[in-house]
């Protein structure tokens, strides 16, 4: 219903637009009168039609992507096609010619890099280099197998007969046969994409439809020299001169893509101060780096890719959270964009009268040939590569790769460029070309899930990596090293560790910002994950229950030792509360694991607290309204003390000492001997209001819980700062649960804050969590980001005053 | 074994050892060759010192250098699919595989991975960065994830349950390539 609407006022701009162009000129030259507006079509042709092309793509890919019956039984590539090709009949009969179509330009240079960019930027190193060799040897020896036996073969049936008449010659048969060789990267990311198959078998498709550019790019361009050159000027030199081309182009384009990577990485060391713009120079690099081995005539392909891969470990580490945030997901739109834009194209090239030469003979051929010559090859091959390997490829592995040798775009890129001049037959070239991508997009799309499911291929795993798994993964990685030493062979596992060494100890060294470096640890890293995310969710489920309820392990007192500040500060503003019940378990429970951590996040930020300039620190640890006070206080009087009596007098003498050091600025003054006058119950009262007032904000007396003794109080060895009088004991503080130094603002607003926040903007990732905390044990005056969604409720004019008066 | 330094590998011996685990002739002379050259002392036995990287080995002979050995040769493909349940499987099998990475954790041979001994492989593993208490709560929250009946221990099922997930191939993780 809606669509229709759409198409036909689809059609009814394009065609007037269209008139429109011609009526433009002279326009200037003849005014009567002063043109309020004026349509100036012209002015902005090129950009507002690539604007609209790019508009109309992705309104076909909402269309499509509505009902998920359909796009779960066909591949979201095929539909595109299919809307592509509805596009291109409505253009064609507007204009009865094809004004649009996919131009190789614009193909190669606007639409293919950034989809090669994400590819390699999220490839799995690991298990691409673990199954290089296999790789490498299907991209090179299966696409020259490829190339090679479809070229023969046509020209062979040529020579049957079978073809009728055509003016093709071998060389240029083999031209057609290189370019119809290559597995195409953009077509097996769209099939493949939904259909999960287990790792390896995806990486070895995947795999070598990119590195087969290295191939193709060179099988190209010497076919197409020999064509130009004609057949009797080729001799051996010339061969030669191919043969190292390829070695030259393939190693050449990687070299380029690694030296880009390796930039990337070091300028993302020295981005601190640009975060903002620091996600741009990925992609400028990226595709600096396509162009350049463009212009070298290397393999573009191969050194976006290496690009991409070299540098993501980098980048990865060296950025700030929500840069790499950033380019994850505006690759991943740029690239899923191209793709739409790609498949689109594709279908409305297709409707084009020019290109619809029929040839029975050749066509079937084609189609047959490319199906069969891919089946024997990936089979031959992977025989000769299993007895090599350490896991042998299956057999329901082997079909799926060989039904999954998709042709695509690339090869009606290569096509199009074809000399016409040259090659009589271009066009039913490109007919054919089509017709193959149509095929194995559309129909191999389409069969490849359910042929999957029927051979029962071992699928990808989904669910989430244990810790023991990591644990013993990395073991394993160890004891194998250990094994080939022993057992005196140079392995697999040894280069991988000899270029792991060398990686940590150089490469990182240079390319990895310190602190950065420092968080490598890999299964370190999977626990801290783990621990975030279930700080997240106790946070949550404290916010529904209501209130944020610490009960106090006063038992742990652990140091520790080298945890990066961000990371700690990361954690323990993520959670400060707990479940009741949880704690009365000891070690086996996890709980106590998550929070024994947050607390000695807290008892090491305070120590450290300590050990900073004391002025420094009343900055973090007081409200905003007091920065304009000098403030001074004491941590030598504070001690721990579980006797009432004792706590109230000890609260009496850390007040005076306090407010003394606010007037005064002298530090360790012995309380006069005037203070027990001051034991009479409404006069404590009226401190603590005022105190507690200063301390936690504008809104103490409102806030429940402040009337109540604070005289009871629980130490924390060690935890210098504490002030006794706020450190209630258990439930009637609810609300007083923070030692209000430790907490940023009242504990009215924070706390409650929290679970507006929480609720509001269910945290996912670190930084958010920054965001979310109410507590802020930083010695860094970085007041702002845990400020920013505190709401500013503290008029703090009249209560220093008081401060001031009580004495 | 006896003693004397350099001593020639009898046909009987290789054919037991070939029984055992599955090596080649050609592998097990090879293998002996290392096995020589690594014994120092020349005794027959490789002695802690012959293995400076691996400080807990005491003493090992040659079978139980091959039989250790044997667990890492690639699982042999037809053997898994035909189980012949009354012969004795062989050391290479992916359960004895398994049976070996447990071992690694479970040093004291009780059948159960406990806190201390993940602890053990935690400090050898895991970098200097790492404090003992962050370790302690990494221990015990591999435990917790592993640890399906709540005994706070892993047992050999629960560690081939959590194995078995799929993230981990076993047989990648535990083979390597013996070179001819």
């Amino acid at each position: 219903g809606q669509s229709h609407t759409f198409f036909l006022l689809l059609i009814c701009v394009v065609s007037p637009v269209k008139g429109e162009a011609v009526s433009q000129h002279g326009h200037s030259s003849n005014i009567t009168g002063i043109p309020i507006i004026s349509f100036k079509w012209h002015h902005v042709e090129t950009p507002y039609l690539v604007a609209f092309w790019v508009l109309v793509s992705f309104l076909g890919k909402l269309v499509i992507e509505a009902n998920h019956h359909v796009t779960s039984v066909i591949p979201e590539s095929a539909l595109l096609i299919c809307f592509g090709f509805i596009l291109g009949g409505m253009i064609w009969a507007a204009d009865k010619v094809q004004t649009f179509r996919l131009t190789p330009t614009v193909f190669f240079f606007y639409l293919l890099p950034q989809v090669i960019l994400d590819a390699g930027y999220h490839m799995p190193n690991k298990l691409f280099f673990t199954n290089l060799g296999g790789i490498l040897v299907h991209a090179v020896i299966g696409t020259c197998w490829n190339a090679a036996s479809l070229g023969l073969s046509l020209w062979g049936c040529q020579m049957g007969g079978a073809m009728g008449d055509l003016d093709i010659g071998l060389l240029q048969y083999l031209l057609f046969g290189s370019l119809m060789a290559a597995v195409d990267p953009v077509a097996v990311i769209a099939v493949f994409e939904q259909v999960h198959v287990n790792d390896v078998l995806f990486i070895m498709v995947f795999g070598e439809s990119l590195l087969n550019d290295g191939v193709t790019v060179v099988l190209f361009n010497v076919f197409d020299a020999f064509v130009s050159l004609g057949g009797p000027k080729i001799d051996a030199a010339e061969i030669i001169k191919g043969i190292v081309s390829f070695f030259v182009v393939a190693f050449g384009g990687s070299l380029v893509g690694l030296v880009f990577g390796l930039l990337i990485s070091l300028l993302t060391r020295c981005t601190k101060n640009i975060q903002i713009i620091e996600p741009g120079f990925i992609f400028v690099l990226g595709y600096l780096s396509y162009l350049t081995a463009e212009m070298l005539s290397l393999s573009a392909i191969l050194s976006i890719v290496f690009c991409g891969m070299c540098c993501q470990k980098y980048i990865n580490a060296n950025m700030d959270e929500n840069s790499v945030q950033t380019v994850r997901y505006a690759m991943k739109a740029f690239a899923n964009g191209s793709e739409t834009i790609i498949f689109v194209f594709l279908g409305i090239s297709a409707i084009d009268k020019v290109i619809w030469v029929w040839n029975t003979g050749f066509i079937l051929l084609t189609l047959l040939f490319v199906l069969v010559y891919r089946f024997i090859g990936v089979f031959f091959l992977t025989w000769i590569l299993n007895r090599y390997r350490l896991v042998p490829l299956e057999f329901v592995d082997q079909v799926i790769m060989s039904y999954g040798g998709l042709r695509g775009a690339v090869a009606y890129g290569l096509a199009v460029m074809l000399d016409e001049n040259k090659i009589k037959e271009k066009n039913l070239m490109v007919c054919t070309t089509l017709i193959v991508v149509y095929f194995t997009v559309i129909l191999q799309g389409i069969t490849m899930k359910p042929l999957v499911m029927w051979l029962k291929v071992k699928r990808a795993a989904v669910t989430e990596v244990s810790l023991l798994e990591k644990l013993t993964n990395k073991m394993f990685n160890h004891t194998l090293v250990a094994i080939e030493d022993i057992s005196g062979q140079i392995g697999h596992n040894y280069m991988r560790s000899k270029w792991k060494y060398f990686e940590e100890n150089w490469m990182s060294w240079i390319l990895m910002k310190p602190s950065a470096r420092k968080k490598q640890d890999q299964v370190f890293d999977v626990f801290h994950q783990l621990n975030l995310k279930d700080a997240m969710e106790y946070v949550t489920e404290g916010e529904r229950r209501g209130s944020l309820e610490f009960v106090r392990n006063e038992n742990s007192i652990i140091d520790f030792k080298k945890k990066s500040e961000s990371e700690s500060f990361d954690i323990n503003n993520a959670n400060m509360s707990n479940d009741h019940g949880a704690m009365s378990t000891t070690s086996r429970d996890p709980i106590p694991s998550v929070s024994l951590e947050m607390h000695e996040q807290i008892m090491k930020a305070v120590r450290e607290a300590e050990a900073i300039n004391a002025h420094h620190l009343l900055d973090q640890h007081l409200y905003k309204s007091r920065k304009q006070h000098r403030h001074r206080f004491s941590r030598s009087h504070f001690d721990i003390n579980r006797d009432e009596k004792e706590v109230q007098e000890i609260f009496q003498r850390t007040m005076r000492n306090r407010l003394k050091s606010f007037t005064s600025a002298k530090m360790g003054v012995k309380p006069p001997k005037t203070i027990v006058k001051h034991t009479q119950k409404e006069q404590q009262q009226k401190p603590m209001k005022i105190l507690s007032r200063s301390f936690l904000g504008s809104e103490g007396d409102s806030a429940s819980g402040y009337d109540q003794s604070y005289m009871r109080a629980t130490y924390r060895a060690g935890a210098g700062i504490e002030n006794p009088a706020f450190m209630p004991d258990l439930d009637p503080m609810d609300l007083l649960q923070i030692p209000p130094w430790l907490g940023e603002s009242e504990l009215d607003s924070s706390m409650v804050a929290l679970s507006h926040r929480a609720q509001v903007d269910l945290p996912r990732t670190p930084s958010n969590l920054r965001r979310l905390a109410p507590l802020r044990i930083s010695t860094r005056s970085t007041d702002s980001f845990t400020l920013e969604n505190i709401p500013d409720t503290q008029s703090a004019t009249p209560i220093t005053d008081n401060i001031y008066a009580w004495f | 074994m006896g003693s004397r330094a350099s001593r020639l590998l009898r046909e009987e011996e290789i054919e037991e050892i070939k029984k055992e685990t599955g090596f080649s002739h050609r592998k097990i002379t090879r293998l002996y060759r290392r096995f020589t050259s690594l014994d120092k002392g020349e005794n027959g036995t490789l002695s802690r010192e012959d293995f400076q990287r691996i400080p807990e080995l005491d003493q090992v002979n040659f079978r139980g250098f091959m039989r250790t050995l044997a667990h890492f040769r690639p699982i042999d493909q037809d053997n898994e699919k035909n189980k012949n349940p009354s012969a004795t499987e062989p050391l290479n099998s992916r359960t004895n595989k398994l049976l070996f990475a447990f071992r690694l954790y479970d040093l004291d041979r009780d059948g159960k991975i406990s806190r201390d001994e993940l602890l053990q492989v935690l400090r050898m593993i895991v970098g200097v960065n790492v404090s003992d208490e962050e370790l302690g709560s990494i221990a015990d929250r591999t435990i917790q994830e592993a640890d399906t009946n709540g005994d706070g221990y892993i047992s050999f099922n629960e560690f081939i349950m959590v194995l078995e997930k799929g993230n981990v191939d076993v047989e990648q993780m535990m083979s390597i390539w013996f070179l001819h």
